[in-house]
C-alpha cells in the first residue's frame, strides 16, 4: 500500500525495468532470436518446428537428454559435423542422416545451440561464444587422433 | 439459469462430438464402411500379413516391450477386435508374408521363412531358415520389404543409403555421383529364390533399378506384375535454394507408382518426377536447373502423388466384399510426410487407385482418412504428432482389409456392408 502511494518507487521501478529490458532484448535475447532464424532456414525441415522430430527417422531436439545436457563439445560437433551413426539416443535410432553444417560461424553455432536447449519444454542453458571455441579445440584433439 | 443450460448444451455436444470421433475408430470412410480398432499398443507395426483363416501377423520395426519383434493376432470371438495376441523373434524390419503354409519374415539385412501348422501357429519361432542374407542396411532407407509372384520368386526392396547420391549425402553443394555407384547394391528390387536358403547378392538378380526407396509393393496377379511405390527425394529447396522455395520443394518431386517390368529402370538419382509438369526433371545434383528434362529412356509412373507423403503399403483388393469397383484395385497407405515443412505435413490416410483392363486410370482418391487424429480439416503440421501413421495393408480371407500403424502400433480392420 505504501510503496504503491510512492511516486519516486514507481520511477525506480519504471527505471530498472526499462534499462533490464534493453539489456535483455540486446544482450541477453538478441541470440535466441538469431538462433530462432537458424533453426527455421536449417533445422526446422527435419526436427519440425515443435522440435519432436520425426519418430525412427530425425530425432527430437525436444526432451532429448543429450540436448539439454552438460556435453556441450558434442552437440557443437553435430551441428558442424553432421551426424550419421548407428547409436541410440534415449533408446530409439534414427534412420536419416543430418546434413553438415559447415559454413557455420562459432557465433551461429551458438545461437542455434542456445535456441534448441531453451525451446520447445527444454530449459537448459544456453550456450556462449567461448564454449563453442573451447569446443572446437576439443573437438580437434579428438578428431586428430 | 440460462447460462447452466448453454454450458450443458456445450458439454454434451462436445460429448457427441467425441464418440462421433470414436465411431469407426475415428476413421473418414466412405458411406457403408465401417472400421474397427483391431488391435493397439502392439509396437511399430510395419507391414502385415493375414492367412486364409484369418490369423494376423505383424512385423515389427524394433522388438515392443515384452522383446518381441513378430506379432501374431487371432480374433477368436469375431467382434473384429483380436483377442488372443502372442509374439516371438528379435529381428526388427518391416517385410512380412504368407505364402502358402511358410511365413517369411525380414530383417533390415535379411530375410527369414517360418513354418506354420494347420492352425496358422509357427512351429519353429527361434529356429527358422534363413532364405537371404547379406542385404546392404546403412541406415537410411534401410527396410527390406518382400512381396512374391505365383512361382513362389521373392521381390525384396534394397533402399538406397542416401538422398541423392551425392559424393557427401545431403550435404549443400555436393555433386551427384556419375555413376551413381550405390546402384549396384542397392537403390532397387531385387529377385530371390523363395525356396533357396542362404542366399546373397550373388545368387539374385536385380529386377529393377533406379528406385531410391521402395516400401510398399505387391504382386498384381490379374496382370501378372509387380508394382511399387517410391519415395522421392528431399530437400530440393535446402540445397538449392536459388532453384526452388519452400512452397515449391513441398509439391516436388511426386510421390511415383509403378508397373514394372523386368529390367526397368525409374530414374533415380539423375532424374525426379515433376507432376506438374507431367515430366521427368534433370537433379540439381546432376546439373538440372528444375525445368531441363531427362532422359526419355526411364520409366513413367503410373500414377503420380503429391509429394513427401511417403507411400509405405500397397495392396491389390481381390476379394468380393468390397463393391466393384474396387475389385483388381491397388490401395496405397500414405504414412505421412515431414519434408514439406515448413508448410504443413500430408497424407496419413490411406488412397485407392482404380484399375480398369488391368491398368491404373491415373486417378486417384482418399480411400481412409483421419489416422493423424486432427480435428476435421486442420493439418498436421509437426509429424510427431499424429496420432497414427498408416503403413501395412493386408487383405482378409472374407475381403476385409487391415491397416497397420508404426507409431503406437494399431492395426485397423476395415469392412463394407450394404
Ligand atoms: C536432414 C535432416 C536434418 C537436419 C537438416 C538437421 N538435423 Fe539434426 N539430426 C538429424 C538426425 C537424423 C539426427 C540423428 C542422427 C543419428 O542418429 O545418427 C540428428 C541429431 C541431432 C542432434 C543430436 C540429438 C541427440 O539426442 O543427441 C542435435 C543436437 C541436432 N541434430 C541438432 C540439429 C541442428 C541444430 C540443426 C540445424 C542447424 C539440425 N540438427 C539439422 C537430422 C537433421
Amino acid at each position: 500500500m505504501e510503496m504503491n502511494n510512492n511516486s519516486s518507487t514507481w520511477g525506480r521501478f519504471l527505471f530498472l525495468s526499462i534499462v533490464f529490458s534493453i539489456f535483455f532484448v540486446d544482450g541477453q535475447s538478441q541470440n535466441l532470436v538469431n538462433g530462432k532464424k537458424i533453426f527455421e532456414t536449417r533445422c526446422l525441415v527435419c526436427h519440425q518446428a515443435d522440435g519432436g522430430g520425426v519418430p525412427n527417422m530425425n530425432a527430437p531436439l525436444d526432451a532429448s537428454t543429450n540436448v539439454v545436457g552438460k556435453d556441450i563439445a558434442r552437440l557443437v560437433y553435430i551441428v558442424k559435423n553432421g551426424l550419421n551413426e548407428r547409436v541410440a539416443l534415449d533408446g530409439m535410432y534414427y534412420s536419416n542422416a543430418m546434413t553438415a553444417n559447415p559454413d557455420f560461424t562459432d557465433q551461429q553455432i551458438a545461437d542455434v545451440l542456445s535456441y534448441v536447449r531453451t525451446s520447445w519444454s527444454n530449459k537448459a542453458s544456453k550456450v556462449t561464444l567461448a564454449q563453442v571455441q573451447a569446443a572446437n579445440s576439443k573437438n580437434k584433439i579428438k578428431t586428430k587422433k | 439459469m440460462k447460462k447452466g443450460l448453454q454450458i450443458l448444451c456445450l458439454i454434451l455436444a462436445a460429448f457427441s462430438i467425441k464418440a462421433i470421433a470414436q465411431e469407426n475408430a475415428g476413421l473418414k470412410l466412405p458411406e457403408g464402411f465401417k472400421a474397427s480398432l483391431y488391435a493397439n499398443n502392439i509396437g511399430s507395426a510395419r507391414h502385415i500379413a493375414v492367412t486364409k483363416a484369418g490369423v494376423v501377423f505383424a512385423k515389427l520395426n524394433y522388438p515392443n516391450k515384452e522383446g518381441n519383434a513378430i506379432i501374431r493376432l487371432e480374433d477368436v470371438n469375431n467382434d473384429g477386435v483380436a483377442d488372443k495376441v502372442n509374439g516371438w523373434a528379435k529381428f526388427g524390419g518391416t517385410g512380412i508374408y504368407v505364402k502358402g503354409n511358410s511365413l517369411y519374415a525380414s530383417s533390415n539385412e535379411a530375410i527369414f521363412k517360418y513354418e506354420l501348422n494347420n492352425k496358422d501357429e509357427v512351429v519353429n519361432p527361434q529356429t527358422p531358415l534363413t532364405i537371404v542374407t547379406g542385404l546392404i542396411n546403412r541406415r537410411q532407407h534401410e527396410s527390406k520389404s518382400i512381396t512374391f509372384d505365383q512361382q513362389n520368386n521373392i521381390y525384396v526392396n534394397i533402399g538406397a543409403y542416401s538422398n541423392a547420391c551425392q559424393t557427401s549425402d545431403r550435404t549443400p553443394g555436393s555433386q551427384g555421383m556419375m555413376p551413381c555407384p550405390i546402384l549396384d547394391s542397392a537403390g532397387g528390387i531385387w529377385k530371390f529364390d523363395g525356396n533357396k536358403q542362404n542366399q546373397t547378392y550373388k545368387d539374385g538378380k536385380r529386377y529393377a533399378t533406379g528406385l531410391r526407396n521402395v516400401v510398399g509393393l505387391d504382386w498384381n496377379n490379374q496382370t501378372n506384375q509387380l508394382y511399387v511405390a517410391q519415395h522421392g527425394r528431399d530437400q530440393l529447396n535446402s540445397f538449392y535454394p536459388n532453384l526452388y522455395t519452400d512452397a515449391q520443394n513441398a509439391e516436388l518431386p511426386a510421390e511415383t507408382f509403378y508397373a514394372i517390368n523386368e529390367g526397368d529402370n525409374a530414374g533415380w538419382p539423375y532424374v525426379y518426377y515433376d507432376p506438374a509438369q507431367h515430366k521427368k526433371i534433370v537433379s540439381p545434383e546432376y546439373g538440372g536447373d528444375g525445368q531441363k528434362e531427362g532422359s526419355k529412356d526411364f520409366k513413367e509412373p503410373a500414377v503420380a502423388f503429391p509429394a513427401h507423403m511417403a507411400p509405405m503399403g500397397v495392396l491389390f483388393y481381390t476379394g468380393n466384399q468390397f463393391p466393384e469397383k474396387y475389385k483388381n484395385g491397388a490401395f496405397i497407405s500414405f504414412h505421412g510426410s515431414w519434408n514439406r515443412a515448413p508448410l504443413p505435413q500430408e497424407g496419413f490416410f490411406v488412397a485407392f487407385v482404380p484399375f480398369k483392363d488391368g491398368k491404373a486410370t491415373g486417378e486417384w482418391e482418399i480411400f481412409a482418412n483421419g489416422f493423424a487424429g486432427v480435428e476435421n480439416g486442420a493439418k498436421v503440421t509437426n509429424t510427431a504428432k499424429a496420432k497414427a501413421r498408416p503403413c501395412g495393408l493386408a487383405q482378409g480371407p472374407d475381403g476385409s482389409i487391415y491397416v497397420s500403424d508404426d507409431t503406437k502400433g494399431a492395426i485397423f480392420k476395415i469392412s463394407y456392408s450394404k
